[in-house]
């Protein structure tokens, strides 16, 4: 059997998912955080039965992509969990009238009820399950009220009696249907709703929004530094250097130590510079980068919860029309601070396909990922802060710059804003650790294997000397134009794999400060790693992906040799 | 007095009822998918300078659109002819 979970945007439809199948997903506080369905099983009557989490949508008339596999996924469906905000009732019914006269077997799930209680809305179940002509249970999905409930009433979904009508009937049918089974109660407005009022406040909001990201930022970077300078470098050093040096004394030397342990440095394994797979490839993404993943996405996942990033949307709606796309854009584009990846699937809730293509191109071009933050944090912040301020306003001006560019060549124009806005929740501080320990396990998953390929293949194309052949094509560019040694091009390229060995790799070939920079920008805009340029092609298409990739070549070039020559 | 106007002339705070939606099929889906049409009951919570979006408030629920879409939608302020 086939169970389909559907409903609006943001009214839970994913943590009930997870409650259901154990199955762990992302899920936060706006609209549109899931956008591809996920497939899970759990076990209905003893036997094994199959659930889809599917993108919530407004109507059976799909606006954007995200909301079109949300309709394709109808007809696959046995039975339909139509899952509602209990606080937003009004605004459900409209999709579950539709769903209602689609004449499947289905029941209605009230999520978010916890919540009624506070806001002062009154529902009655019984008679809303009567009007409606099918089984209508209450859950509290966060807290897990609900749930057994709910898996109980799916063998016992019906379908309804309410036959498809037009427009206005429809219409008259949920007006009598909200007068009949809700009651509000008129209260005050809470704290939480000021503060809601408040950060949309063209001048209180702009405050608001430049405290809070200040305030990130600061608390990612301390939590970031502690944890490097406290924990994973103390452990490095102390616990797993001995054995290190354990394993470089049996090994001696040769090609297999060079490739293990890596280069010594003046007698001593050094984590940045040997180059090994087990010391640098290790060292890098557990000791430099890992801390400020984690930092970075146990923030997100904060803001996330509380609903905070679609008000940001808001504030610079106008702003991001400029550079050809509305103020939802920075939705991926703050996800892309994490990773790339998740970025680029989160410009499916943009409209058009023109929206998308600037959106990711501009993420692949100007938008680093934690990885690579942690690096240009690490070993460009030694050389002084001030040089991490140049590579972030360069790839700043890069960023605004192109989209300018693109917003005045590109045919076509923005859409409009046109968004939900989520109630601000107190975050679940578990709900907050779950999604955090999902996010790492993937980062260790994806990031661990790669890196240590990275640094094999970087070895074995040292000790063949391959290296002179491919180097020797790019030298004119890269030496020439950007000024860089030739011993770079090697890492420019492993950059495609991934850019956290990539910058890694400059560090042994004592570089300029401003060889340095310039590396570093370069491998932030030059090519997206390959699990990002994977999604990017299968989001945009092969014509799109060579546009968005010349772009993003030429101008790596030509702003490696601007500042090349302008320094 | 009712007074005819459109969401984005429509005063911060003020509360009216939506009478017609101008513009395209595709614009009046998205609104009712909302549970908007005429005869909701709005209020305005916040524009942004410089033709920023428009919020407006349902009661039951907040939506942020665009300052032309906003133009489309016209209200009868009754704050306080009511």
């Amino acid at each position: 059997m086939k169970v389909l979970l559907i409903g609006n945007p943001n009214v839970g439809k994913s943590v009930i998912f997870s409650r259901l199948t154990g199955v762990q997903v992302v899920a936060s506080n706006y609209p549109g955080s899931t956008v591809g369905f996920k497939k899970g099983f759990f076990k209905l009557n003893g036997q094994r039965a199959k659930i889809i989490d599917v993108p919530g949508t407004y109507s059976l008339n799909p606006i954007n992509e995200a909301e079109e596999v949300a309709v394709k996924m109808l007809n696959q469906g046995d039975v339909i969990v139509c899952v509602i905000d209990a606080t937003r009732l009004e605004r459900s019914l409209p999709l579950t009238l539709q769903l209602l006269e689609q004449k499947k077997p289905m029941i209605v799930v009230l999520n978010i009820w916890d919540e009624t209680q506070h806001k002062g809305i009154y529902i009655d179940v019984e008679k809303l399950a009567q009007m409606l002509g099918v089984p209508v249970v209450t859950t509290s999905a966060v807290s897990g009220e609900g749930i057994l409930d709910l898996v109980q009433l799916i063998s016992r979904a019906s379908s309804s009696n309410v036959t498809p009508v037009c427009e206005s009937l429809r219409w008259q049918r949920i007006g009598e249907i909200i007068s009949q089974v809700q009651i509000v109660t008129h209260r005050h407005h809470t704290i939480l709703e000021k503060l809601q009022d408040f950060s949309i406040h063209p001048f209180g909001g702009m405050l608001i929004a430049l405290s809070v990201i200040s305030l990130s930022f600061f608390i990612i970077r301390t939590i970031g530094e502690s944890l490097i300078g406290f924990v994973f470098e103390p452990l490095f050093e102390h616990l797993y250097k001995p054995f290190l040096i354990l394993g470089s004394n049996y090994l001696g030397g040769g090609m297999l130590h060079e490739i293990l342990i890596g280069k010594l440095i003046n007698g001593d394994i050094d984590f940045v510079q040997s180059f090994g797979v087990f010391s640098t490839g290790l060292f890098v993404p557990i000791g430099m980068v890992f801390p400020y993943v984690f930092s970075f996405y146990f923030i997100l996942g904060i803001l996330e919860d509380i609903g905070y990033l679609p008000r940001l949307a808001i504030l610079l709606d106008v702003f991001m029309h400029r550079i050809g796309l509305h103020g939802y854009a920075i939705i991926p584009t703050i996800l892309s601070i994490g990773c790339n990846v998740p970025g680029i699937l989160a410009t499916r809730t943009l409209e058009s396909h023109r929206e998308r293509f600037i959106a990711c191109t501009l993420i692949s071009i100007g938008v680093p990922c934690a990885s690579l933050n942690a690096m240009i944090f690490g070993l460009v912040g030694a050389r002084g802060p001030r040089y991490v301020l140049i590579v972030y306003g360069v790839l700043a001006v890069v960023w605004l710059c192109l989209g300018l560019i693109l917003n005045t060549t590109l045919k076509g124009f923005a859409p409009e804003l046109f968004t939900e806005i989520p109630p601000y929740r107190k975050p679940v501080l578990s709900a907050v650790l779950k999604k955090l320990w999902m996010r790492m396990k993937s980062f260790f998953k994806e990031a661990i294997p790669i890196v240590f390929l990275g640094v094999l293949i970087i070895n074995i194309v040292y000790t063949i000397g391959i290296f002179h052949y491919v180097s020797s094509f790019l030298r004119p560019v890269v030496t020439g134009l950007m000024g860089m040694p030739e011993k770079s091009v090697i890492a420019l390229i492993i950059g495609f794999l991934r850019k956290d060995v990539a910058v890694g790799m400059l560090v042994p070939l004592n570089l300029t400060t401003k060889q340095l920079v310039v590396g570093c920008v370069v491998l932030a805009m030059s090519f997206p790693c390959i699990a990002t340029f994977t999604v990017m092609l299968r989001e945009l298409g092969w014509k799109d992906m060579i546009k968005s990739s010349t772009i993003m070549v030429c101008a790596s070039v030509m702003v490696g040799s601007i500042l090349n020559f302008l320094w | 007095m009712q007074q005819e106007v459109s969401l984005a002339d429509l005063q911060k705070g003020r509360t009216g009822m939506v009478s017609t939606i101008n513009g395209g099929a595709q614009f009046r889906l998205k609104l009712e998918g909302l549970s908007i049409r005429p005869g909701t009951k709005i209020t305005k919570v916040s524009s942004l300078f410089s033709k920023g979006p428009v919020v407006l408030s349902t009661g039951v629920t907040e939506v942020a659109i665009g300052y032309t879409m906003a133009l489309k939608i016209m209200v009868n302020d009754f704050t306080d002819g009511k």
